[in-house]
C-alpha cells in the first residue's frame, strides 16, 4: 500500500502517523506539504492531526482551501481513498467532503484521553480489520471535535450506513459519560456515502504498541493494508 | 563621537532597576553618560534574571560534572550523555511575574521559551513538564489562575506538538499574591551535533529569523527582578503574547537548519530580547557585534532603538551563519518554505563592542567584556533558618479511624488527583509516552529504541521553610526516588530557584541553605546540576512565598518494557516497604490537614540511606522481583497505599501498622528513602534486603475485593476513595 500524508504549517502527528503507516504497510508514507499543487498516485491520502496553519480563523477552515487541497478534492471524486484524523477530519468537513462540522468540544477545554469507541460497521476498507461492534480504547486529544449535525443529516448518515465510529462508556454504552466531546448522537468518525472517505477524530495511530498505549489501533492500519495492497 | 541625547536622571536610573553603584560602573566602562538605548542594554543585562547577581557566588558551588554530562550550565540548557550516541538536553525556568498578570499568556509564553532554549541546540524537544504553584483555594483569585495557566500551557505544548507527561500542582496561601509557573522542557539530539551560542569569525552574518518584533515585553527581565506591589497589574502590557503556530514554524525551520552545514552558532531571544543574545553570543565568542536596528523585521511602526533593543517578543532566534553566499542562500530558502522572517541585521566585529545602528545613525556603542566582566556580584548578608521543634508523634492525637483520616486527606487539594490539569495536556502525542502523567516520574521512550527517559519535577516547600538545608536535599533526592522507582537511573538535574527577595537577609538564608542542601545530595547521589534557572523577589507587599527549589530530574532506562508502575497488578501478592519508618509527623499533610499544624522540624534526609534503598529498589525492578513500586512522599505510606489501589480496578490491600508506633504515624508519617513495592513472593526481597542491609518489611497483601484495609477492623471501599481523590479539583474548577 502506498500512501501520502498531507503536510500543513503546524500539522504535528504527521510523524505519528507516517510510522503506524509504515509499521502496517512495510512502505513509509510520503509526505506531501502544503504548496504542492499535485498528490502524487497512492492508495490513500491522510490528513494528520495537528493544528493546521494554527487553526487560527476555526479549525481546519484555512488548510481547506490551500493548494493541495485542489489535487486531493480531485483524487477524492476519482475514488482515491482519503483519510482525515482530527485536525484531517476537520479538514475535510471544512471542505465538504464530509458530513457536518467540528465545533468546539462541550467542556470548553483540550481533552486527551483514552475513549472508548465502537467501530459501527466493519464494512469498509478502512474498517475491515475490526468486528462490527468492537468496543477498542483509543486515545482523543483535541479543542474541537464536538460533532454536529442538523437532525435530517444525522438520521441520513445513520440510514445511509455513514457512521464509522461511536463514543462509548467503560460498558460499551452508548451514553453522556461516555461522549467526551458532547458530540450529537456520540458520533466520533463518519464516512462519505460511498464510504471512500473516513474522517474521525481519535488517534489510532497512538494505539499500535503494547509498550506505550496498547494496541486497539492497529486493526485501522492492517485493515487498509488488506484492502488497498 | 557623542551619541548621548537624554540626560539621564536619578529617576530614571532607578526606573531601571539600577542601584547607584551600578551606574557609577555604567559611566566607568562608557567614559560618558549613557543614552537611553545603553542604560537599557545595561539595565536588562544587570537585572537579577540575566546576571544571577545575588545568586551567582551559590550557585558556582553545586556540582555540574559527571562522566555523562556534555554540557553543564551557562548554555541554553544542559547536555547529558544519555548511551548510543544520543544526548538529552533539557532545562526548567520559571515565569512566575507574567503568569500571575495576564496567567493564560503568561504561561503560555514560558513554555514556549523553555521550549526555544532547548530547541536552539539543536533537539527536537519530546516532553514538557511543568511544576505550578497557586495561592489558598480560598482565594479569589486562585480559580481564574488556575484555569488560565493550564490553559496557556495547553495551548502553547498541545499546538507546537510535544507531549507535557508530568508535573505537580499545589496550592498554599503563600503564593496568594505570586504564583509560581516553572516550565521545563526535555529534547534529543545526536551526541554530536549540539549547537551551542558563541559565536566565532568576525566579519560572519548575524541572521534574525522568526517573529517580528513588536512593544510587547519590554523590560520583561527588569519586572522578574523586582517585588510586585499592588499596581503590577498595571504591567499588563509588560507579559509576552505567544503563537504556538509560529514557534512550531520555527521549531522545524531550526531543525531544517540545522540538519545543514551553514551554522556557526544559534540562540533564541528570550529574556532581554536582542539585547542578551546579542551581547551572550558575542560575548562568548570574545567578538564585537555591530547590528543595524533598521533591519530588524518590526510588527509596529516607528520602533524606537531602545524598544528594538529591549522587546521580548516571542518566537526569534539570533544565528550566525557561515559568511558564504551560498550558505545564506540555503538557510533563507528553509525559512522562507516555512514563511518567517529572514533578515540579515549585522556582521560580528573585532572591536569587542557591541554597536548599534538605526540607518546609518549611531545610536549605541558598548564595550562587551567589561559590560560582561563587571556585572554586579553580590555577597548578601544571609541568615541561616532557626531550627524547628521535632514534633512528638506520641502528641499528635490520633484520627477516629485510619481510613476516615485517609479519606479527608486523599480529597484534599495538595494530594488529590491532578486528572482536571493533565487531560487538557495533550501527553500522548508522539507516541512514546510510556508512563503517563499520574506515576511517580513519567517515562517517554527514545524513538526507534527500547531505551526511556524517566522525567520528574518535585519540591516539597514547607520541608524548605522549616529547614532550608534539609528541604533542598529532599527535593532533589525525591526527583531521584521517583526516577529510581520507574526502574531508571537518574542522571542528572536542572534546577529552578525561586525564592523571595534577596536583599532580606533571612530570604538569602533560605537560599543559602537549600543550595547547601541540593549540593549534598548531588553529590551523594552522583546526581550533577546541568541547567538551572532564578527567580528572585518573589514577593507581594513584602510577603514571601515559601522557598521554592523546584528540581527536574531526567534518568535513563535500557529497556522500558521492564518499567515499574505504580499500579497494584493482581490480588494475594505480598506488599513490602522497603526503608525505614519512624512516623515522623513533623510537617506532614497529615499534621497540616487534620490538625492544623503547619509545623515542626521536616523528616531528616538521611543521603547515604536514600541511596543505598534507591539503588536497591532500582535492582529488584531491573531483574523483574517486584510487580509494582511506588515511592512514599505526602501523606505516607497509606496515601502510596491508595494511589496504588486507585490505579488498578478492582483491586485493594489488607496490611496492618507496624508495632511499637502509633498507628496514624505508621500511615501518614512522611519519613523518606522510602518505597512499597508488591511482589508475588517476598521471602527472596527480604533476604536480598538483609544481605544488602536495606530496612524491608511486609506489611500485608494485595486483595481482590476493592478495600483497602488498614489494620484489624478499619477499611474502605477504593472507589469510595477515588471518588475524593477524583472530584476536588473538577469540582473546585466548576464553582464559581
Amino acid at each position: 500500500m502506498k500512501s501520502a500524508i498531507i503536510v500543513f504549517p503546524g500539522t504535528n502527528r504527521e510523524r505519528d502517523m507516517a510510522i503506524a503507516l509504515e509499521k502496517a504497510s512495510g512502505t513509509a508514507p510520503l509526505m506531501v506539504w502544503h504548496k504542492d499543487s499535485e498528490i502524487p498516485d497512492v492508495d490513500l491520502i491522510v490528513v494528520p492531526g495537528g493544528f493546521s496553519y494554527g487553526d487560527y480563523l476555526r479549525a481546519g477552515a484555512m488548510a481547506a482551501h490551500s493548494p493541495v487541497l485542489r489535487s486531493l478534492k480531485e483524487k477524492a471524486s476519482k475514488g482515491t481513498p482519503v483519510m482525515g484524523v482530527c485536525n484531517g477530519f476537520q479538514v475535510l468537513t471544512e471542505t465538504g467532503l464530509l458530513p457536518g462540522v467540528l465545533m468546539r468540544n462541550a467542556g470548553l477545554k483540550f481533552i486527551c484521553r483514552n475513549v472508548g469507541l465502537k467501530v459501527e460497521t466493519s464494512q469498509s476498507l478502512f474498517t475491515g480489520g475490526y468486528e462490527d461492534g468492537q468496543v477498542l480504547s483509543i486515545p482523543v486529544a483535541h479543542n474541537d471535535g464536538n460533532y454536529f449535525a442538523d437532525n435530517e443529516t444525522l438520521d441520513r448518515i445513520e440510514q445511509n450506513g455513514q457512521v464509522a465510529f461511536r463514543y462509548v462508556d467503560e460498558d460499551g454504552a452508548m451514553t453522556e459519560a461516555g461522549n467526551p466531546n458532547g458530540s450529537a448522537r456520540n458520533i466520533a468518525g463518519v464516512f462519505n456515502k460511498e464510504k471512500t472517505v473516513l474522517g474521525f477524530m481519535p488517534h489510532p495511530e497512538n494505539a499500535i504498541d503494547p509498550a506505550v498505549g496498547g494496541t486497539d489501533g492497529r486493526g485501522l492500519f492492517d485493515g487498509l493494508v488488506r484492502a488497498l495492497s | 563621537m557623542s551619541i548621548t541625547n537624554t540626560a539621564i536622571t536619578p529617576e530614571i536610573v532607578a526606573e531601571h532597576g539600577l542601584s547607584e553603584d551600578e551606574y557609577a560602573s555604567i559611566l566607568k566602562i562608557l567614559g560618558r553618560e549613557p543614552n537611553m538605548t545603553e542604560l537599557g542594554v545595561f539595565s536588562a543585562m544587570y537585572s537579577e534574571h540575566c546576571s544571577y547577581k545575588s545568586s551567582k557566588k551559590w550557585l558556582k558551588t553545586l556540582p555540574t560534572e559527571a562522566p555523562h554530562v556534555i554540557q553543564g550550565p551557562g548554555e541554553n540548557a544542559g547536555v547529558i550523555d544519555i548511551g548510543d550516541g544520543e544526548a538529552a538536553i533539557f532545562k526548567i525556568e520559571s515565569h512566575n511575574h507574567p503568569s500571575f498578570i495576564e496567567p493564560y499568556q503568561g504561561a503560555a509564553t514560558g513554555v514556549g521559551g523553555i521550549l526555544r532554549d532547548v530547541f536552539t541546540m539543536g533537539a527536537r524537544p519530546i516532553a514538557n513538564l511543568n511544576a505550578l504553584r497557586f495561592g489558598s483555594p480560598d482565594h479569589p483569585k486562585t480559580r481564574h489562575l488556575v484555569g488560565g495557566v493550564v490553559a496557556g500551557i495547553a495551548g502553547y505544548g498541545n499546538c507546537m506538538g510535544i507531549p507535557t507527561v508530568a508535573g505537580e500542582v499545589n496550592f498554599h496561601p503563600a503564593y496568594n499574591g505570586n504564583i509560581l509557573v516553572n516550565a521545563m522542557t526535555v529534547g534529543l539530539a545526536p551526541a554530536d551535533r549540539i549547537f551551542y551560542s558563541a559565536a566565532a569569525g568576525a566579519g560572519n552574518p548575524v541572521i534574525y529569523v522568526g517573529a517580528k518584533t513588536g512593544r510587547d515585553g519590554i523590560h520583561g527581565a527588569t519586572m522578574s527582578s523586582t517585588e510586585f506591589s499592588e499596581d503590577s497589574e498595571e504591567k499588563r502590557p509588560t507579559v509576552q503574547v505567544g503563537d504556538p503556530f509560529t514557534e512550531k514554524l520555527l521549531l522545524e525551520a531550526c531543525l531544517e537548519l540545522m540538519a545543514t552545514d551553514t551554522i556557526i552558532a544559534i540562540q533564541d531571544m528570550g529574556a532581554a530580547g536582542l539585547t542578551s543574545s546579542a551581547v551572550e553570543m558575542a560575548g562568548k565568542g570574545g567578538l564585537g557585534i555591530e547590528m543595524d536596528l533598521a533591519k530588524v523585521p518590526a510588527r509596529e511602526e516607528n520602533m524606537k532603538p531602545y524598544e528594538l533593543m529591549l522587546s521580548e517578543s516571542q518566537e526569534r532566534m539570533l544565528i550566525i551563519l557561515k559568511p558564504d553566499a551560498a550558505s545564506e542562500a540555503e538557510a533563507r530558502a528553509i525559512f522562507d518554505k516555512w514563511e518567517l522572517d529572514f533578515a540579515v541585521i549585522g556582521t560580528l566585529t573585532t572591536t569587542g563592542h557591541l554597536v548599534l545602528k538605526m540607518g546609518d545613525e549611531l545610536v549605541g556603542d558598548i564595550p562587551i567584556a567589561p559590560m560582561v566582566d563587571e556585572s554586579p556580584e553580590y555577597d548578601r548578608p544571609w541568615e541561616p533558618t532557626a531550627a524547628s521543634a521535632v514534633v512528638d508523634a506520641s502528641t499528635v492525637p490520633a484520627p477516629a479511624s485510619l481510613t476516615g483520616a485517609l479519606k479527608s486527606l486523599i480529597g484534599t487539594p495538595d494530594l488529590c488527583s491532578r486528572r482536571w490539569v493533565w487531560e487538557q495536556y495533550d501527553h500522548l502525542i508522539m507516541g512514546d509516552t510510556a508512563i503517563r502523567p499520574g506515576g511517580d516520574a513519567a517515562m517517554v521512550r527514545v524513538r526507534d529504541s527500547k531505551k526511556g527517559l524517566a522525567l520528574t519535577v518535585d519540591c516539597t516547600p514547607r520541608y524548605v521553610k522549616a529547614a532550608p538545608e534539609t528541604g533542598g536535599a529532599q527535593a532533589v533526592a525525591e526527583t531521584w526516588r521517583n526516577i529510581t522507582a520507574t526502574g531508571a537511573k537518574p542522571l542528572a538535574i536542572t534546577n529552578n530557584m525561586n525564592f523571595g527577595n534577596p536583599q532580606k537577609p533571612q530570604i538569602m538564608g533560605q537560599f543559602v541553605g537549600a543550595i547547601n542542601g541540593m549540593r549534598a545530595a548531588c553529590i551523594a547521589l552522583d546526581y550533577p546540576v546541568v541547567s538551572g534557572n532564578v527567580s528572585l523577589y518573589n514577593e507581594t507587599e513584602g510577603a514571601a512565598i515559601l522557598p521554592t527549589p523546584v528540581i527536574g530530574g531526567v534518568g535513563v532506562i535500557a529497556d522500558i518494557e521492564k518499567r515499574g508502575t505504580v499500579a497494584f497488578k493482581a490480588a494475594d501478592e505480598a506488599i513490602v516497604v522497603i526503608g525505614e519508618t519512624t512516623g515522623w509527623l513533623g510537617q506532614s499533610i497529615y499534621l497540616r490537614e487534620i490538625e492544623g499544624r503547619e509545623e515542626g522540624a521536616p523528616p531528616p534526609v538521611d543521603l547515604a540511606l536514600e541511596k543505598k534503598n534507591g539503588d536497591f529498589v532500582r535492582g529488584l525492578i531491573e531483574t523483574g522481583s517486584v510487580t509494582a513500586c511506588h515511592d512514599v512522599s505526602d501523606g505516607g505510606i497509606a496515601i502510596a497505599l491508595a494511589e496504588m489501589a486507585l490505579g488498578a480496578k478492582g483491586l485493594g490491600a489488607d496490611v496492618t501498622p507496624e508495632d511499637g508506633l502509633a498507628a496514624h504515624a505508621w500511615a501518614f508519617g512522611e519519613d523518606q528513602a522510602r518505597y512499597v513495592v508488591t511482589a508475588k513472593n517476598a521471602e527472596g526481597i527480604l533476604k536480598a534486603a538483609a544481605d544488602a542491609g536495606v530496612p524491608a518489611a511486609v506489611i500485608g497483601k494485595t486483595t481482590g475485593n476493592g478495600e483497602l484495609k488498614l489494620g484489624t477492623g478499619d477499611s474502605i471501599s477504593v472507589s469510595m476513595l477515588r471518588s475524593q481523590f477524583e472530584d476536588w479539583l473538577p469540582d473546585f474548577m466548576a464553582a464559581s
